[in-house]
């Protein structure tokens, strides 16, 4: 998991990973994916790094969501889909025959576009992945469970009121209580799908500022339609456009100096 | 320009359906109150704690000294041994074919068209397949195995009957479980799968909890079809006289529903026999209504359990 990755030598049309700093978690190789007959991802190949938040950019449609979604196979979901190439989390390909999808989700957390906590309780929504694991003792749940609230920003507005219904909350307390209910099983990688995207501009600055908070201890990636928020919390940023990955590289480059045209199209707001 | 807006006289197909909708609403709400004020007012006078409580000699057709004791117990639990095996059997076909079957796939279009075939055979014929399968089939083959002497299992009974009305109210318990799984919000389940929960937990702990008062509703319009159906228990249960309660699901018993039909058609004397008649079909409608409101009541619990948590 901590060897640093040197930059690949890749054959294909592909835009090949640059180098990144951090030391690679998720290396993605040449992967094609078919939904029927239409292929929605072409020939992907790129190496995310440890610790850091990447965030793929592009418009609708571009698949972005379709790749994220591949990293902890939530695609197998999905009839008809069928998937080419490889997929390593920590030199692991999590493709291979005998991975159990249910650990890699359990190492893989995701956040949803749409806040989607369970219609429990605020304190059952965090216990639900935290039993789903066999931690049974109630001074155990109860510490991990503030934990994890705290961890997501969110103890404070709803100590007091553990035991009502999560529904209750607002759009972004109830997202917090999402990521809350994914950091409490202590994944390695987040994965974020749009979190923001229905949320007012204050609750978007709020799971913003955590995500740069979460930063220090998980890896994570971010679907995002927004590039502000991309510019603001990445390190990295893929750009992607019709199923394929057009620029993959720091934030700071993609933004000020990218080195494709359709990449500075894209973030200086000319089309998407 | 100016008149082009202004109203060309009277719309007659407007008002027509207009009238045509209300008159039909209206017809309906005026046959069940007939029905309900006709049972009530000539019922009512017969109704009496005795009536209710006592049970009859051979010869019911006395108003002093009938009652109705029996086939309120018997069509009580001929329905609650029903729910018991229906309700089941019918959230896990609906399970099966909602989340596990591959949508659209030749076996579950089978499945599903037998299953709306199902809703549309007639109850007498209901009737004679639980006869035909599970009296003189299942019963008697119970029989022979347990080498019983003389016929146990092999003969109409309460659970013969209360499983012909299963089979007749599965398509019921099947649709309503269908629509309210689907009613659940796929986020839900793939916020449960992405925690690395399997699928059987998340159905299990997040999907049918959900699905719940979807559930009861399909539950409570069993009950309330199988309640008045007498075709299906003609031959796979129902007793015309039983001089005692039933004590066993291989007993016969008796029924509310079968009762109006022998008083209607076997009595001596019609004249003498219509306070009773009146007064068992307000108390079969009396039950109905009763099992309805309890599970009703026990839905929105359920339901203003699920909104409040306290």
């Amino acid at each position: 998991m901590a060897e640093i990755t040197l930059p690949k030598l890749n054959l294909s049309d592909a835009p090949a990973a640059p180098a990144i700093n951090a030391p690679t978690l998720i290396e993605i190789n040449q992967v094609s994916l078919y939904y029927g007959a239409s292929k929605a991802l072409k020939n992907i190949s790129v190496n995310l790094g440890e610790k850091i938040v990447t965030a793929f950019i592009g418009p609708s449609g571009c698949g972005k969501s379709t790749l994220l979604r591949c990293i902890n196979r939530m695609n197998d979901l999905i009839d008809n889909v069928r998937i080419e190439g490889s997929m390593k989390v920590a030199g692991q390909d999590i493709y291979a025959k005998d991975v159990d999808v249910i650990e890699l989700r359990k190492r893989i957390g995701m956040v949803f576009q749409k806040s989607n906590p369970f219609p429990k309780s605020i304190y059952e929504n965090i216990a639900y992945g935290l039993r789903l694991h066999g931690m049974k003792k109630k001074s155990e749940l109860d510490e991990h469970i503030e934990q994890s609230l705290r961890g997501a920003a969110i103890w404070d507005e709803v100590k007091d009121r553990l035991h009502t219904s999560a529904l209750g909350l607002s759009g972004g307390q109830q997202q917090r209580i999402c990521i809350a209910r994914a950091i409490a099983i202590k994944p390695e990688i987040i994965l974020m799908d749009e979190p923001a995207s229905a949320l007012d501009p204050l609750a978007t600055a709020r799971i913003e500022e955590l995500i740069l908070e979460l930063k220090k201890n998980f890896t994570i990636v971010i679907v995002t339609h927004n590039m502000q928020q991309a510019a603001r919390i990445s390190d990295y940023t893929a750009f992607f456009y019709i199923g394929e990955l057009i620029e993959f590289d720091t934030t700071t480059k993609i933004f000020t100096n990218p080195a494709k045209k359709q990449t500075e199209d894209y973030v200086t707001g000319r089309f998407g | 320009m100016k008149h082009r807006f202004h109203k060309q006289g009277f719309r007659f197909s407007s008002a027509f359906f207009t009238t045509l909708t209300a008159l039909a609403t209206f017809l309906i709400l005026a046959i069940l109150a007939v029905i309900l004020l006709d049972a009530l007012i000539y019922g009512w006078r017969t109704l009496s704690w005795h009536f209710v409580s006592t049970i009859p000699k051979k010869d019911f057709f006395d108003v002093k000294t009938t009652g109705v004791l029996p086939m309120i117990i018997g069509t009580s639990i001929r329905v609650i041994v029903m729910a018991i095996f229906v309700i089941p059997i019918g959230v896990i076909t609906a399970t099966y074919l909602t989340e596990y079957a591959p949508s659209g796939s030749i076996v579950t279009r089978v499945i599903r068209a037998a299953v709306n075939n199902l809703a549309g055979v007639p109850s007498i014929v209901f009737g004679l397949f639980g006869l035909g399968f599970f009296v003189n089939f299942v019963g008697k083959n119970l029989d022979a195995v347990f080498h019983n002497p003389s016929a146990v299992w092999g003969q109409p009974a309460l659970i013969w009957a209360s499983l012909t009305l299963a089979v007749m109210t599965l398509p019921v318990v099947i649709v309503a479980t269908e629509e309210s799984l689907k009613a659940v919000p796929q986020g839900l389940r793939e916020a449960s799968l992405a925690l690395g929960a399997t699928k059987l937990e998340t159905i299990i702990k997040i999907v049918l909890p959900q699905a719940l008062p979807g559930i009861m509703t399909g539950g409570i319009l069993a009950v309330s079809r199988a309640a008045g159906e007498v075709a299906p228990i003609l031959f796979t249960g129902v007793a015309y006289y039983m001089a005692s309660l039933p004590t066993h699901l291989t007993d016969q018993f008796m029924d509310l529903g079968y009762h109006v039909f022998v008083l209607s058609t076997q009595s001596p004397n019609i004249q003498q026999t219509e306070p009773i008649l009146y007064a068992t079909v307000l108390v079969l409608l009396m039950l109905t209504f009763a099992l309805n409101l309890i599970a009703v009541i026990v839905r929105a619990r359920v339901r203003r359990k699920m909104r409040s948590l306290h």
